[in-house]
């Protein structure tokens, strides 16, 4: 694969989403063999990997659920909508669960402007989730196959960060 | 545009664009061929007809892009004697009524079809009428994977010409002449980067396009890829003759892997007809393009940073001059233009810099594509002439506030613009009233703000953002932006003190001033342009003392 790239530094960042590709995310030794099949130092390679949003060093999780916060989105209720989920899966946005069994990810528009608030979904787009009543988001967020909400909501809190009410 | 002429043999397009897959294009899509292969049963070509959309197998149903109004899809276009007639949100369940109505096989008349009611959507309203389509010229109507379709369209033709009958010179003093400004959004005039360029000592030059396209809820630049990426394309060998570069990058976010598989295509079409590589349609001109995908940093939509990730580094801006221009890829005179940019100038060539210069407005020439989405009846993607004013687009083409509200605010330029309040919606849209009022023209992303939606929430919104994305390299931004988000929350808390207002206030001129790149230079503009028109909203009087 890196001779594919001619072996070149400026290849770096397309080996790495092929690496990606291929094992789920970025593990040391494979960062290790980049950098030598690159011939860079293993810093380089470190440093790229990690600035990245899109790159994992750590294996992805069993469930993956990515919620757009993406302006449209936003003005249609996102907010709400990710409060939901972090009630749910008692995590954070960008946090992984310490089982590894759910992820959860914010995104800034998925393209589905035009059937905001969205949400992906262990690779499956949903669109349009009543985001301003709270029973029926709840009911809808059930119908997905998402947890109930975990005990210790305030373990996690509600921080602004999204920026809801 | 999205309307053809008459036509006596029906055909059908259906949008294949990631809108309206995210809507259920796919199955529409299959159900529709699968319709019209299923009623040439016996035929030879009724297995062709379910594959490819050749002629001769009956009714032809196309793959095309974007048909504008996105939020109604999945959309198909129904072209036959009578015109276009445009269905939206059709279940596949519904594709064999429209195939026999196509056919004029169907047992009652298309008024009667309980099937399609309630999916015609009306082509002479105004967010059809009002657009004039330059850039999009052929998207909605081509089949993006298919070069012969665009180049019967046009495609390609002002390259050629260009090759044979102009010298790079004259290819830029049509560009000087159209009045040409960048559509990346901050509108430097294009014909002066080309130059710039071109008048670089002899020796290596790349061309870029950037389509990061970073700015949430903006979605033309990937409509472009998506829908029409011969265009591009064509408008970037164009460029790179006219500067003499003979190597250049696409640079696409990851994103965006429909856009990316067909430009990808498209690349290699073009090269196996010769408009790329060695020689092009006969010429002595050389040009290879590559495509290089993003990983998820928006700052690299900055144009230092998105250099430094084509050499496979992090996306760090870094200080100007030297500009790219002068200095960009390995250290070699680099012209980097936004897709809508490039997509511009084939037609520029076509007609001429003064045809092109005599749309739009005086500072502001041409045409420009948004996108419109949020609180708005009419989600979806217009062209227009620069100058429109944003009442005609928000409210006349995109049909104001769904539930019949009133509009509150337009937001423009993404985390780099701000908030236009209703009470001025009649500004012209173009770079210098816009930035006249605190926002941005941008890249072209409108979202529309509803009244159930507060301010400071919008502000913060952006600040978020800004904080997720800010690269870190200098301090005014990495940690101001952090501070402007905690004294954000307590303005949406309400708890925020007049003194609080002072310190965001200061703290945003901070920011802006000493920052070293343009995200952290527009990070403030969000705060700064909602507190100039919804300062109520911030709950405190300034000099009312905590
Ligand atoms: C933070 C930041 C993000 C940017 N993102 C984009 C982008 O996504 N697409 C783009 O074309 N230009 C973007 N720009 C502008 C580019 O730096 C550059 O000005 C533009 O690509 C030049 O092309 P143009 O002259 O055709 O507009 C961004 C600038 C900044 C400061
Ligand atoms: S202003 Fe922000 S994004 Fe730009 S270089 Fe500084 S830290 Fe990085
Ligand atoms: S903002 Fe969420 S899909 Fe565009
Ligand atoms: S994506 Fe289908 S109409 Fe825009």
């Amino acid at each position: 694969m890196i001779r594919r790239h001619g072996g070149q530094s400026h290849g770096l960042i397309e080996v790495l989403h092929q690496v990606q590709e291929l094992d789920g995310f970025l593990s040391k030794p494979a960062l290790l063999q980049v950098a030598r099949g690159l011939r860079l130092p293993l810093s380089r390679v470190y440093g790229v990997a990690s600035f990245y949003h899109l790159f994992r060093l750590q294996p992805p999780a069993e469930h993956r659920c990515a919620v757009c916060l993406g302006t449209a989105c936003f003005v249609r209720g996102a907010g709400r909508l990710a409060v939901g989920l972090r009630r749910r899966l008692g995590l954070d946005l960008d946090q992984t669960s310490g089982d590894g069994r759910w992820a959860l990810e914010r995104v800034s528009c998925l393209g589905a402007c035009g059937q905001a608030p969205v949400l992906v979904l262990d690779g499956v787009l949903f669109t349009a989730p009543p985001a301003d009543q709270p029973q029926e988001l709840d009911s809808w967020l059930t119908a997905l196959g998402l947890p109930a909400a975990v005990a210790l909501p305030a373990a996690v809190g509600l921080p602004a960060a999204v920026g809801t009410p | 545009m999205v309307a053809l002429p008459p036509r006596e043999r029906s055909q059908l397009r259906c949008c294949g664009a990631s809108g309206c897959r995210s809507a259920g294009a796919g199955p529409l899509l299959a159900a529709l061929r699968a319709a019209a292969a299923a009623g040439v049963a016996g035929e030879p070509s009724a297995i062709a007809a379910l594959t490819t959309a050749e002629p001769g197998s009956g009714l032809e149903v196309r793959s095309v892009g974007c048909l504008r109004l996105c939020g109604q899809g999945p959309l198909v276009a129904w072209d036959g004697p009578e015109g276009t007639r445009l269905f939206g949100g059709l279940p596949p369940e519904g594709a064999a009524a429209l195939v026999a109505q196509a056919r004029g096989l169907a047992p009652i008349p298309l008024q009667a079809e309980p099937a399609l009611a309630g999916h015609r959507l009306d082509l002479e309203q105004p967010f059809f009428r009002l657009q004039r389509p330059l850039v999009l010229e052929g998207c909605g109507i081509v089949d993006p994977e298919r070069i012969e379709e665009a180049i019967a369209h046009g495609g390609y033709a002002q390259l050629r010409r260009v090759l044979q009958e102009l010298s790079p010179e004259q290819v830029r003093e049509q560009v000087r002449r159209s009045g040409l400004r960048g559509r990346g959004g901050g509108g430097y005039p294009t014909g002066l980067k080309w130059d710039t360029v071109a008048l670089q000592p002899p020796g290596r030059r790349y061309v870029v396009c950037n389509a990061d396209e970073g700015d949430p809820g903006a979605f033309m630049d990937r409509s472009v890829l998506e829908g029409d990426p011969h265009r591009l394309l064509e408008g970037m060998a164009i460029a790179a003759y006219a500067v003499g570069a003979d190597h250049g990058y696409v640079y696409v976010r990851a994103e965006y892997p429909l856009a990316i598989e067909r430009l990808r295509l498209a690349l290699q079409q073009a090269r196996h007809q010769g408009l790329l590589g060695q020689g092009i349609a006969g010429s002595s001109f050389n040009l290879e393009l590559e495509v290089r995908v993003g990983a998820g940093a928006y700052v690299c939509g900055e144009e230092t940073a998105l250099l430094h990730s084509i050499q496979g580094q992090r996306g760090t801006p870094r200080s100007r001059p030297p500009y790219p221009a002068q200095a960009g890829l390995w250290g070699a005179p680099t012209l980097i233009n936004n897709v809508e940019t490039l997509a511009a100038v084939p037609v520029i060539l076509r007609q001429g810099g003064d045809w092109y210069a005599a749309i739009g407005s005086d500072k502001s020439r041409g045409t420009k594509v948004f996108s419109l989405s949020g609180a708005i009846r009419h989600t979806g993607l217009v062209e227009v002439p620069m100058g429109t004013s944003l009442r005609t687009v928000v409210e006349i083409m995109g049909g104001g506030d769904p539930d019949g509200g009133a509009v509150k605010a337009v937001q423009t330029g993404g985390p780099s613009g701000g908030c236009i309040p209703a009470a001025l919606l009649d500004t012209p849209v173009d770079f210098e009233s816009l930035l006249a009022l605190g926002s941005m023209m941008g890249s072209g992303g409108m979202v529309v703000i509803g009244q159930g939606t507060a301010m400071p929430e919008v502000a913060r919104h952006f600040m978020a953002f800004s904080v997720n994305e800010s690269c870190g390299k200098c301090v005014p931004c990495r940690a101001g932006t952090v501070q402007l988000l905690a004294l954000l929350d307590r303005c949406v808390e309400r708890r925020a003190t007049a003194a609080d207002l002072e310190a965001l206030e200061a703290l945003c001129a901070m920011v802006k001033a000493t920052s070293l790149c343009g995200l952290g230079q527009a990070a403030p503009n969000p705060v700064l342009s909602t507190l100039r028109h919804f300062r109520q909203e911030y709950g405190a009087v300034p000099g009312a003392g905590p």
